[in-house]
């Protein structure tokens, strides 16, 4: 009966983190595709374009990468940027570290996989929600399966469709409307408005910094532009 | 192709590593007060310093008119966002601006 009621219990946490994803997907998915059409058109075969979105899994680093293919890059300089573009994951890391504690090496593993921009907003939500339960972590799973299938079929389209999508449509955009619907909503007070305009302030300035080290100086400065205005 | 696949595969192994790190290292350490207050504004400061850029810049120099369809519909998106608090409603009226801007709705 217990166990019964336990098992409700996680398949309601996982379908909600499965609806609160859903919304997302709607930029999420064209940013797949043209990653997709553009990995194909760099000259990466279809099965190394995809094989990329499953072991990456990070999209607008995925998205750079494949531009420095075709711009014929050396590969450490590739692995050089894609590696400062996704540093910031070790901040998303370390701020839901404090969640995850309790669970098992297993469910470590597989978060951590699962953890990106997209997912690590709507599953820290959850666990900043007041309304507590012990299985909020098969919410951040719902949520990063969603996520995870989005960016695989996406891609898959993208690949199949090729030069059907002309990457001159700009639908790359749709990253940033992703990322706006995200961000807006949690600038609620005073410090996060001046944390997120002084980080983008700062990434706009150090736009022409090497290996994308702009945008590490812009999260520095946001974070610590928050904390101070938190004193004022 | 050989060298792709050798910078997938270590870009993959380095940003699973990123992913994983603190979820790990903090197994045992409670991070003090200050950081956890600091890691509030962690989203907020990283994901606008994605998204000013790629409003304003265009081919690496700023485009503060209102004749930068992605400045436009940006800020649409984001006048939304913050109306609404809807993801759909704020990514659905971006895209349909930008498409619109760029002429490819008629």
């Amino acid at each position: 009966m217990l166990n019964q009621r336990n098992a409700i219990a996680k398949r309601t946490e996982f379908l909600n983190g499965l609806r609160a994803e859903l919304p997302i997907l709607l930029g999420v998915a064209p940013f797949g595709m043209i990653y997709g059409v553009l990995a194909v058109a760099a000259g990466l075969s279809p099965w190394d374009a995809q094989a990329m979105s499953a072991v990456v899994f990070a999209g607008s680093s995925q998205f750079m990468l494949v531009q420095l293919v075709s711009l014929g890059t050396p590969a450490l300089i590739m692995l050089l940027t894609g590696f400062v573009i996704n540093l910031r994951h070790a901040l998303y890391s370390a701020s839901i570290a404090q969640y995850t504690r309790p669970l098992s090496p297993l469910w470590k593993a597989l978060l951590g996989y699962l953890l990106t921009d997209e997912a690590y907003v709507v599953a820290v939500l959850r666990y900043q929600d007041r309304q507590s339960s012990p299985y909020k972590h098969w919410y951040f799973l719902g949520a990063g399966f969603t996520l995870w299938t989005c960016w695989q079929l996406s891609t898959a389209a993208g690949i199949f469709l090729g030069a059907q999508v002309p990457a001159g449509w700009g639908l790359d955009f749709t990253l940033s409307l992703t990322f706006i619907a995200l961000v807006v909503p949690a600038i609620n007070d005073r410090p996060a408005l001046f944390s997120a305009l002084s980080a983008g302030a700062t990434a706009l300035l150090a736009r022409d910094l090497p290996y994308k080290l702009g945008l590490l100086a812009a999260a520095l400065v946001g974070i610590l532009v928050g904390l101070w205005s938190e004193r004022r | 192709m050989s060298a792709i696949w050798l910078v997938m595969v270590a870009l993959g192994l380095l940003t699973y590593l990123t992913r994983l790190s603190f979820v790990l290292l903090l197994e045992r350490w409670q991070p003090p007060e200050l950081v956890r207050r600091a890691l509030r504004y962690v989203p907020l400061a990283v994901l606008t310093a994605i998204i000013l850029p790629d409003l304003l810049l265009v081919d690496g120099s700023l485009q503060l008119s209102l004749g930068n369809p992605r400045l436009l519909a940006g800020l649409a998106a984001i006048l939304v966002a913050w109306r609404t608090k809807s993801a759909l409603w704020s990514i659905g009226v971006g895209m349909a601006l930008f498409l619109l801007l760029n002429g490819f709705l008629p």
